[in-house]
């Protein structure tokens, strides 16, 4: 009988993992989604990072089959609607998110966690600043610095999501194979 | 040096490629975003992923909710008690003015009919709840948790104890979006309370204040001055407090004053709201004059249409 030793670093580029369960990234997804609707506001809203582009991120990177540019589109409608902006910009920024996380995952995964961080940091605010371009197009005033916060508060999380998400599919191993 | 080929052989293609997707995607969202802006032509689109959405909305304000009561139920009998003493004197001070309000209105009324007004239509209201704000910290918008279902309709005004907070812009089944007087180009017809000069007071986004646009220099405005709706564009009710005029710059180099203005709603705080239902029936606009631009037309070929 195998006891799960639970190991808060992630897997190196070698380790054989678990293949992952659809069912659980489709769960992830749906989770950052909730988190993402919460309601804050004031210096936590500025701060909260875009926990769905994160998981999207991650998924697109540890997960090509199952997400990629169609999924990050449509779960980028639902935030569209959820947060009663013009519909399709959130899409549009995700789905080159995906794009671009599909694009740079070889080398991404190659790096440790911190570097990684660092990329997914330059990701994310790629993803913002299409968000900005489409809003100021459409007229929107400019909103200042503070709009790339939530990306780089997102790269500081890249750690802890990687480590988390990563769980369920490192190999079970006994105890006393230690 | 030698790298691995990036595409999968053959027998290995799932779909199109990822570059393929994004054009695709991409286009549509380029679609999208254009029929959005121009057309509103989807709102079907968006209450049909509204709809899959909901439960996830309304399981996201519960954490909150329950922390609310869970605070409540720890709040101190002092401040219940302080809290309910300054209600009180609240009611009794506007308890006269509401009774003299009352025979006014009586009297308001005879006289319109003395006068064969038509009398402006009381709506009624519907209380509600802030839900949850927008996640973009940039958009002046919030949730409340009545939506078509509840009563609510498309344009209604959204007030709270002090003053005007913004007008139900998008319905749902169970929510509707209220668009807030800060939000950048919300514009709500007003007037000076103390000199009945009608204005527009357009929002200017969040973290800048609202501001009376069109207003000459020579016009009678000073910081202070408490704004209230007009009730000419038959969306607001008249009367409701709006905005004090915060500052004041005249310079006689230009053509209009600018002139900030302070919300006196808590526009970023109120928990407890009300909408109110369209205020008044107002009278069909006069036709425009179809006949003479018919005959323009004629005349001079092309005209230019405005919009």
């Amino acid at each position: 009988m195998g006891i799960r030793i639970p190991s808060l670093t992630v897997a190196d580029p070698n380790e054989v993992l678990r293949p992952v369960h659809p069912g659980f990234v489709a769960l992830t997804l749906f989770g950052a989604l909730f988190l993402n609707l919460l309601p804050v506001s004031g210096t936590t809203l500025a701060l909260r990072p875009d926990f769905l582009a994160l998981v999207l991120l991650y998924w697109c990177i540890q997960a090509p089959r199952y997400v990629g540019v169609g999924i990050a589109w449509i779960m980028g409608l639902m935030m569209d609607v959820g947060d009663a902006t013009l519909f399709g910009q959130h899409a549009l920024a995700y789905a080159f998110l995906a794009y671009a996380a599909e694009y740079f995952r070889r080398r991404v995964l190659r790096f440790p966690l911190w570097q990684q961080a660092a990329q997914v940091a330059a990701l994310l605010a790629l993803c913002s600043a299409l968000v900005l371009l489409v809003r100021v197009v459409g007229g929107a005033p400019l909103p200042g610095w503070m709009f790339f916060v939530p990306a780089a508060t997102g790269a500081i999380l890249w750690p802890f999501v990687s480590v988390l998400l990563q769980m369920p599919q490192r190999p079970v191993r006994s105890s006393s194979t230690l | 040096m030698s790298y691995l080929p990036v595409e999968p052989p053959a027998f290995f293609h799932r779909g199109p490629s990822p570059a393929t997707r994004l054009i695709v995607v991409g286009l549509c969202s380029i679609a999208l975003l254009f029929l959005d802006t121009r057309y509103r032509y989807l709102e079907q689109v968006r209450q049909g992923v509204a709809a899959v959405l909901y439960p996830l909305q309304r399981a996201a304000a519960l954490p909150g909710e329950a922390f609310a009561s869970v605070a409540d139920y720890f709040v101190s009998k002092k401040t219940l008690a302080d809290e309910n003493d300054r209600l009180k004197r609240r009611l009794a001070e506007q308890g006269a003015s509401a009774q003299a309000f009352e025979s006014r209105e009586r009297e308001n009324a005879r006289l319109k009919a003395l006068l064969e007004l038509k009398s402006g239509y009381r709506g009624t209201a519907i209380a509600v709840q802030v839900l949850y704000t927008g996640r973009d910290p940039f958009a002046q918008r919030l949730f409340i948790d009545k939506g078509r279902e509840g009563g609510v309709v498309a344009g209604s005004a959204v007030v709270d104890a002090d003053g005007v907070v913004g007008q139900v812009t998008r319905l749902y089944p169970y929510m509707a979006e209220v668009t807030l007087v800060t939000d950048k180009d919300h514009v709500i017809p007003v007037k000076l309370e103390r000199s009945g000069v009608r204005a527009v007071m357009a929002g200017n986004g969040a973290g800048r204040a609202p501001e009376l646009r069109f207003m000459p220099p020579s016009a009678d405005v000073k910081v202070g001055d408490m704004l209230v709706t007009s009730g000419l564009d038959g969306t607001y009710p008249t009367g409701l407090a709006v905005a004090r005029v915060a500052t004041l710059e005249r310079e006689t180099g230009q053509m209009f004053a600018r002139i900030t203005l302070a919300p006196v709603a808590g526009v970023d705080r109120s928990e407890q709201l009300l909408v109110l239902s369209q205020a008044s029936e107002m009278p069909a606009r006069p036709e425009e004059p179809v006949a003479t631009e018919a005959a323009k037309k004629t005349g001079k070929g092309r005209l230019r249409r405005g919009g």
